[in-house]
């Protein structure tokens, strides 16, 4: 069988707006606690945004933003790109998810953006870019699949 | 669970010895996510983070996000490396693999065990796992690289700890 998507569904297609989007985002504990939040992207797509904050430094000294924060912002990017093209309000999870951190994360903000590289029926491959001031000098990127179908689908 | 040599004398399992909370209290993070430290050995650390409201990715079933996990094992792998070296050196995270092989249990803590295996002179591997109560039943697993001394300026992490 064919890994594409559900029928008169195209897969990869917008079904939500950032607004809508946004409002899934904050209805989740966690990324309320580390301070992540959505904006348009200027490509017409969605872009994530983890605002600095005293609690999620890692490094005091440097400052820098812990490498774990980077990590879960990268995974939040993806879900949140999933999201927006999602057919239902079913939660993407997490099968792998691979990070290269590039750079230290300084004390500002980090934006990131979700490439699609393949959506299966079941699995999607996601790339992901976390970057601070220039889109250009990634400070980190991710490479991961993630569950896409329903339990009982 | 593991063979485990003699205890060396450096100065972090001597901090491990008097004060556990002084590996993780420097971390602001780590302060704010509310970690743990179990126990340290040369090259081996096991942390816990403990289950709270605050965590949940998924508020529909209570199971906490897979970036916590992320964290706990980032964090426990640093201080693995950190057991594993003679001497303080700053430790930057390179690569960071996870594999969630199920969702964690809503309510439970999570203990993350993390193994530096071999260190080179500008790298240090680790592979580790989170889970609940059995290790050999994982949350998930990790591999991870870390490079040695990439910031001379500042040891980092490890000021806080007296050498």
């Amino acid at each position: 069988m064919s890994e594409s998507g559900a029928p008169g569904q195209t897969p990869g297609q917008p079904t939500r707006t950032t607004e809508e989007v946004r409002a899934l985002l904050e209805a989740i504990p966690y990324c309320r606690f580390l301070g992540i939040t959505v904006e348009d992207g200027a490509d017409g797509g969605i872009v994530s945004r983890l605002r600095f904050g005293e609690q999620i430094v890692g490094n005091a000294a440097l400052p820098a933003i812990h490498g774990g924060v980077i990590g879960a912002f990268l995974e939040t990017a993806a879900i949140v790109e999933l999201l927006r093209i999602a057919p239902d309000d079913a939660l993407p999870k997490p099968v792998d998810i691979t990070i290269a951190y590039l750079r230290s994360a300084r004390a500002v903000d980090t934006l990131a953006r979700t490439i699609v590289t393949k959506h299966g029926r079941r699995v999607v491959n996601v790339r992901v870019e976390a970057w601070q001031d220039d889109p250009a000098r990634p400070v980190a990127t991710a490479q991961g699949h993630f569950l896409v179908a329903r339990d009982d689908a | 669970m593991v063979e485990v040599g003699p205890v060396s004398t450096s100065a972090i399992l001597d901090a491990v010895a008097e004060r556990k909370g002084m590996l993780v209290n420097y971390v602001p993070h780590a302060v704010a996510l509310g970690l743990v430290v179990v126990d340290a050995r040369p090259g081996e650390a096991w942390l816990k983070v403990p289950y709270g409201a605050k965590l949940v990715g998924n508020p529909a079933t209570g199971v906490i996000h897979g970036g916590v996990i992320t964290t706990l094992l980032d964090n426990c792998a640093g201080i693995a490396v950190a057991t594993a070296l003679p001497d303080l050196r700053s430790i930057a995270t390179l690569d960071l693999r996870i594999d969630y092989m199920k969702p964690a249990t809503p309510g439970l803590d999570v203990i993350g065990y993390t193994r530096c295996y071999k260190v080179t002179r500008h790298i240090a591997f680790v592979q580790g796992a989170a889970y609940h109560e059995d290790p050999n039943d994982p949350i998930a697993t990790t591999a991870m690289t870390f490079m040695l001394g990439a910031n001379k300026a500042a040891p980092g992490a490890w000021s806080g700890v007296k050498s």
